[in-house]
């Protein structure tokens, strides 16, 4: 999206909010379809599971609506949406945890080191690869697989692509700990995915040279 | 000063968002033209944040808009109804 699109997609929201909040509340499907997708790949992200990550995506939707009078325009309204998404999932987190008898604290060290995966090339996957099922389901799971405090600084900067800053803010965390642990967070995946991925790269002249 | 291989994995993460200082990115990139190795990392992280983003990673399940719009509609339709809410027509 460029700038003036960007601009103009605040704006237009600005105008939709206001329009909803004077009573044209049929207005408000209109405003969330842009991130239909987003809010649940942040849900999916956090609760591994779709039905769940459904639901957290539905509620997120309604807390939304429900307290649109609430969102001052700071924010950009996507940004806020995520947030509301982001809590509701870790409650949710929260609660599962509570009955399991376990901590999502368990794995929230930052010590000890982190090394990449060696490879002495690396040959560019294209993003066409990811049409392959097997590949999405290595990526989702690599994801997936990281612990909370790394995952959720991964989710909001590269995938949400927000910024340092708004990270920090939305974490309540120091601009410092957003930065080691989306570095810890980015070589986990590379060191998971690296050989995965490699391996699982079709190498096209090989195949071809059959013919 | 050179930096050891270990160093540089150190700056990655950086070096990709672009935010390190001058003169350490500088460095960084003096030992990437020399270091097969690190030049892999980089470019294989590079290129799995890449893929990472890509909205075709996490998919909707099937009906997912359908099934969003009906609870919106439902809501909707209650708050239209409070006393308190008039709706604009």
């Amino acid at each position: 999206m460029s700038i003036a699109d960007a601009r103009s997609l605040e704006r237009n929201e600005a105008q939709m909010i206001a329009a909803i909040l004077t009573g044209d509340r049929e207005l408000y499907h209109r405003l969330i379809q842009p991130y239909e997708l987003r809010v649940y790949r942040m849900a999916l992200s956090f609760v591994k599971d779709e039905t769940e990550a459904e639901d957290v995506a539905q509620e997120a939707f309604l807390m939304a609506f429900r307290n649109l009078a609430n969102f001052r325009g700071e924010s950009k309204f996507g940004t806020w949406l995520i947030s509301i998404t982001l809590n509701e999932a870790r409650r949710r987190l929260r609660r599962r945890s509570a009955v399991r008898m376990e901590s999502l604290d368990d794995s929230l060290e930052e010590g000890g080191k982190v090394s990449p995966a060696l490879l002495r090339d690396w040959r560019e996957i294209p993003s066409e690869a990811l049409e392959r099922r097997e590949v999405r389901a290595l990526l989702q799971k690599a994801i997936e697989g990281l612990s909370p405090i790394y995952r959720e600084v991964l989710v909001l900067r590269d995938i949400e692509e927000l910024s340092i800053e708004e990270t920090s803010g939305m974490l309540a965390i120091s601009i410092s700990s957003v930065k080691v642990r989306l570095h810890r967070a980015r070589i986990m995946l590379q060191k998971e995915l690296a050989p995965k991925l490699k391996l699982a790269s079709p190498k096209k002249r090989r195949w071809l040279s059959w013919y | 000063m050179v930096l050891e291989c270990k160093h540089v994995w150190n700056y990655i993460s950086e070096f990709l968002d672009d935010s390190l200082p001058r003169e350490t990115k500088e460095l960084v990139q003096k030992h990437l033209e020399n270091c097969e190795i690190c030049s892999a990392i980089l470019d294989s992280t590079r290129n799995i944040l890449i893929l990472t983003a890509d909205d075709r990673v996490f998919e909707l399940p099937a009906g997912y808009g359908e099934r969003l719009h009906a609870r919106l509609a439902r809501e909707i339709h209650s708050a239209n109804r409070r006393p308190e809410n008039p709706t604009r027509d």
